[in-house]
């Protein structure tokens, strides 16, 4: 009974923190304002900062960078990539984001 | 345990954003003499992949190798040879959750790292192969499971388990046997240490054991690589590092497309190996090569080495050239 306890708070506590690294923010809370806007464009550039260097050390450990291919045919690369290379799921968001941009 | 991680991933990845994908064929070309003792074999390979999504979670894949070793008959008349033929993996990928990979079929052996991250003619820095691959078995066939979980900030774990059954088809070969592999991943120092077990389920009930580091530093465009492996037939080891020389500005046109790469290694038998593409004495080579990147997928490589043993030193040098294109096999896809 207790070890049931303790599997229903780990999945309580697993489901609760995945959905929150996959929710997004609501559309009316997004900023309007143009230093909002620009702020948005800077964390658009942290964003394709971080995907290329998860891209080169993930990636880049086994094989050069090659040219961009259309967004489906990444999709199904990364997918590829991510049993391959056994990239975590944060690591294949992020590349197939800068991959795809 | 890994029960709620599954059930949790299940849940949670239900809010997962939808990925366009599409069916593709990709494969990977070479054509690289080799000489070896003054013995010339025209090696030339054509590998396929083929990768079909389905849905959000699923993905078939296979990958088929034709390799032709063409040497000159009776020393002095046409190249002639077998190509031998060989189905790598056609596997059934499920992405359960997050941190795990559901696979069934026939799979890379998840047990050390050339066989699974480095073989494939394009992506290897050096034509020839490890004188220890022989004991990475190539291909299972059975069930894995695999993924990469982040424990830490900049730390991951990346693992594999599997079993297999045993298989006497020519194409389809198999042992029956357990094991799997386990990494740490610190990617602020793009360091990877791991090791592999392997366990027989028939014959002699053998035990293999390996272990693997690779690091990749920020600073400078290098990488270095390196495998051992302890096993009934013998142990051995390689290590395998590359150069881009992108950093040298004088002469940037060439040198930005330029990769120079080594390697050390050596085996020690055990006794005979049973495996004739094992070496039978304790040997020892070392290599030195060249990668030129002409364009996005084709490259001209070339290396020169020399091998150590008892029973003979000999060079080995190669040159050749090697491609890998992808086609969308679909609609969409451009």
């Amino acid at each position: 009974m207790r070890t049931l306890g303790i599997t229903l708070v780990m999945f309580s506590a697993l489901f609760v923190f995945g959905a929150a690294k996959d929710g997004g923010v609501p559309a009316s809370s997004l900023p309007a304002s143009s230093e909002m806007v620009r702020s948005v464009g800077q964390e658009h550039d942290s964003m394709r900062l971080e995907g290329e260097q998860r891209f080169r050390t993930n990636c880049g450990r086994c094989h050069q960078a090659p040219h961009k291919f259309p967004p489906r045919m990444m999709g199904t690369i990364v997918r590829h990539m991510r049993v391959r290379a056994m990239l975590t799921d944060e690591d294949m968001k992020s590349i197939l984001a800068y991959m795809t941009e | 345990m890994a029960g709620v991680v599954l059930v949790a991933g299940l849940a949670a990845a239900q809010t997962d954003a939808k990925v366009e994908t599409v069916p593709i064929l990709s494969a990977g070309v070479a054509f690289v003499p080799t000489v070896e003792g003054g013995q010339t074999t025209l090696t030339s390979v054509v590998a396929p992949v083929v990768l079909v999504p389905i849905g959000d979670k699923w993905l078939v894949e296979s990958r088929v190798t034709f390799e032709g070793d063409f040497a000159r008959q009776d020393g002095t008349g046409p190249f002639v040879g077998p190509v031998e033929k060989e189905i790598d993996y056609a596997e059934v990928d499920y992405i359960a959750n997050r941190y795990m990979t559901v696979t069934a079929g026939r799979f890379l052996t998840p047990f050390g790292i050339y066989n699974e991250r480095l073989y494939p003619v394009w992506v290897r820095n050096l034509q020839t192969e490890p004188l220890i691959l022989p004991l990475e078995e190539s291909s299972s066939n059975g069930a894995m499971v695999r993924g990469g979980i982040p424990v830490a900030k900049n730390v991951a774990i990346n693992y594999a388990a599997f079993f297999s059954t045993l298989s006497t088809n020519q194409y389809l070969d198999s042992d029956r046997e357990v094991g799997g592999r386990f990494g740490l991943f610190f990617s602020r120092q793009r360091v990877e240490v791991g090791v592999s077990v392997l366990h027989k389920l028939q014959e002699d009930h053998d035990n293999y054991y390996g272990a693997h580091v690779e690091w990749q530093p920020r600073v400078v465009p290098f990488d270095i690589r390196s495998e051992y492996v302890d096993a009934p037939s013998g142990r051995g080891y390689w290590i395998e590092p590359a150069l881009r020389l992108s950093s040298i500005h004088r002469w940037h046109p060439v040198t930005s497309r330029l990769q120079v790469v080594g390697r050390i290694q050596q085996f020690l038998p055990h006794g005979i190996p049973d495996d004739d593409e094992l070496p039978s004495v304790n040997t020892k080579q070392a290599e030195f090569g060249f990668n030129y990147y002409i364009a996005d997928g084709w490259r001209v490589v070339a290396s020169t080495g020399r091998q150590f043993s008892s029973a003979g030193n000999q060079n080995v040098w190669t040159v050749g050239m090697t491609y890998r294109f992808a086609l969308p096999l679909g609609h969409g896809g451009l």
